[in-house]
């Protein structure tokens, strides 16, 4: 997309609460993301940072808090968060591909059902897509034919055919084989190489340092820490990120 | 006694019980009178073809739009058990129990026979098989709600999610992906349903039947009285057996299918 100063920016969160009940999963958090600017998010199991991106495209009901997706209020009842989420890719764990259908209906399907695009756009918009994540010769396969890491990189095209203005992952290579986390990660990388604006919630360090432009570090449901990949990950000013840290390269 | 002699003689013991029950009851049985009671062949050749083109036939048009009607019906309930508004969860939930409760032929009688007296001039259209088709539906409808509805509840929800990230509406999201994944899990007990329902059509004959609608119970018990013999009886159960016999072959091959595919 063209994007000019006036175009409002990806996300705007302001203030946002999230309960699970009784449990207050995410305390007030202030969180901006730029056009292509690549957020790794990173924290403890329970922190929160999933749910924060949950709650990015609505997947979670914030409880209170304002959410902008290029200017949109998706917290504002009237709004149609369908048409919003259609401009936000999601990469999910445990890729959630459809199992029925094929990897180029999986590609098209909501290409068609969504968009209204005809049969004859969205295969080739597909096949297009397939090919940026070099998996053209799967295209006929069930996903359950493929290994985890092509799963994940079809997932990852499926998103991109709906022709996203921002992708979010949430731990897109915690469920694989770790001799499949390669290749996924070299996809995401010549995402952000094309401009891409992505939030990535992630436990690899390596990508997090190469590949973020900032880095941003959640204990306990707030933001303890935000700043570019060298200073956060190399020299963190808070002591709980040094202890998370240090508990990450002990494993 | 040695552990493995014992085991033995238990073994030979069982067989002989078998044997001897066996062998009693042919010899004390009076073949000639089965034969002739049951399996007379002049009494059953007359019944052909009527027991095909009618009887067999009515018996399987009444099972088709049951299970039609009853689907549709289960379909609407088992979403209404899922949703989110109250009140639909509650009638779900007291459809489902009122008519599990209740026998399918109290039902029928109830639809057949209460409405028009109920709402003065109300008449279930279609005769036999309207009344039949709707009250049998009805039953149906209770068991297939709870079979849907745990079929889209074993579809993960991760699938729900990802096709609401790609834009779709809930609508969108159930009917091209949660709702086919469903219904391949669920077409083994679906079968079983419509095979208890092939049985069920008998209890038709309370709505008094022309020889045009008779289905298969009703037309072998018909004969059965009027040629004081039971080989229509036999016949009929028969014309079942071939019914139902390749239905339940078919699901536990679906079944096994289906465990593979995990």
């Amino acid at each position: 997309m063209n994007v000019t100063p006036d175009t409002p920016p990806p996300i705007q969160i302001r203030d946002l609460h999230k309960y699970f009940g009784e449990l207050e999963v995410l305390k007030g958090i202030d969180f901006d993301v730029e056009f292509g600017e690549v957020v790794c998010l990173i924290g403890p199991s329970g922190s929160g940072k999933s749910t924060l991106l949950r709650c990015v495209n609505k997947l979670e009901e914030p409880t209170a808090g304002t959410i902008l997706i290029e200017g949109i209020d998706i917290t504002d009842p009237e709004t149609d968060v369908d048409a919003v989420r259609t401009r936000i890719g999601m990469v999910f764990q445990q890729f959630n591909l459809f199992p029925h259908l094929t990897v180029l209906r999986n590609l098209s399907i909501a290409q068609r059902k969504v968009l209204g695009r005809d049969t004859e756009e969205a295969h080739g918009i597909a096949r297009q897509m397939l090919d940026r994540v070099g998996l053209t010769d799967k295209i006929d396969e069930h996903p359950s034919r493929l290994s985890g890491g092509q799963q994940q990189r079809v997932a990852i095209a499926r998103a991109l055919c709906m022709n996203p203005d921002m992708m979010l992952f949430d731990e897109p290579t915690s469920a694989l084989d770790p001799e499949l986390i390669g290749e996924v990660l070299d996809v995401m990388r010549e995402l952000a190489d094309d401009g891409m604006t992505m939030v990535v919630v992630t436990h690899e360090m390596g990508f997090a340092k190469q590949v973020a432009d900032r880095v941003i570090f959640m204990d306990g449901g707030v933001i303890v820490e935000d700043g570019p990949p060298g200073q956060v990950l190399d020299n963190p000013i808070h002591e709980r990120t040094q202890r998370f840290l240090r508990a990450i390269e002990i494993e | 006694m040695k552990r493995t002699t014992r085991q033995k003689l238990i073994r030979y013991s069982l067989y002989a019980v078998f044997v001897g029950v066996v062998g009693a009851t042919a010899l004390l049985a009076d073949w000639g009178k089965i034969s002739n009671s049951f399996f007379n062949p002049e009494i059953a050749a007359e019944m052909f073809p009527e027991v095909l083109t009618t009887a067999a036939r009515n018996t399987i048009i009444y099972t088709l739009f049951a299970f039609i009607f009853g689907f549709v019906l289960a379909l609407v309930l088992a979403l209404m058990k899922l949703s989110t508004i109250k009140p639909y969860r509650y009638v779900a939930i007291t459809y489902i129990e009122i008519f599990r409760g209740l026998p399918a032929l109290v039902t029928i009688s109830l639809v057949a026979f209460a409405i028009p007296i109920m709402f003065q001039g109300v008449r279930i259209p279609g005769g036999t098989l309207g009344q039949g088709a709707i009250g049998l539906g009805i039953v149906a409808a209770a068991y297939m709600a709870e079979t849907i509805r745990a079929g889209i509840e074993a579809v993960p929800r991760g699938q729900m999610e990802a096709a609401r990230s790609l834009g779709m509406s809930w609508g969108k999201a159930m009917t091209f992906i949660v709702l086919p994944q469903a219904f391949r899990i669920i077409i083994p007990p679906l079968t079983n349903e419509l095979v208890l329902l092939i049985k069920d059509t008998s209890l038709f004959f309370v709505l008094g039947t022309t020889i045009e609608s008779k289905e298969l119970t009703k037309f072998g018990r018909d004969l059965m009285t009027a040629k004081f013999n039971g080989t229509p009886l036999t016949v009929v159960a028969l014309v079942y057996l071939a019914i139902t016999l390749p239905m339940t072959y078919l699901v536990s091959r679906l079944e096994k299918r289906t465990a593979a595919a995990r």
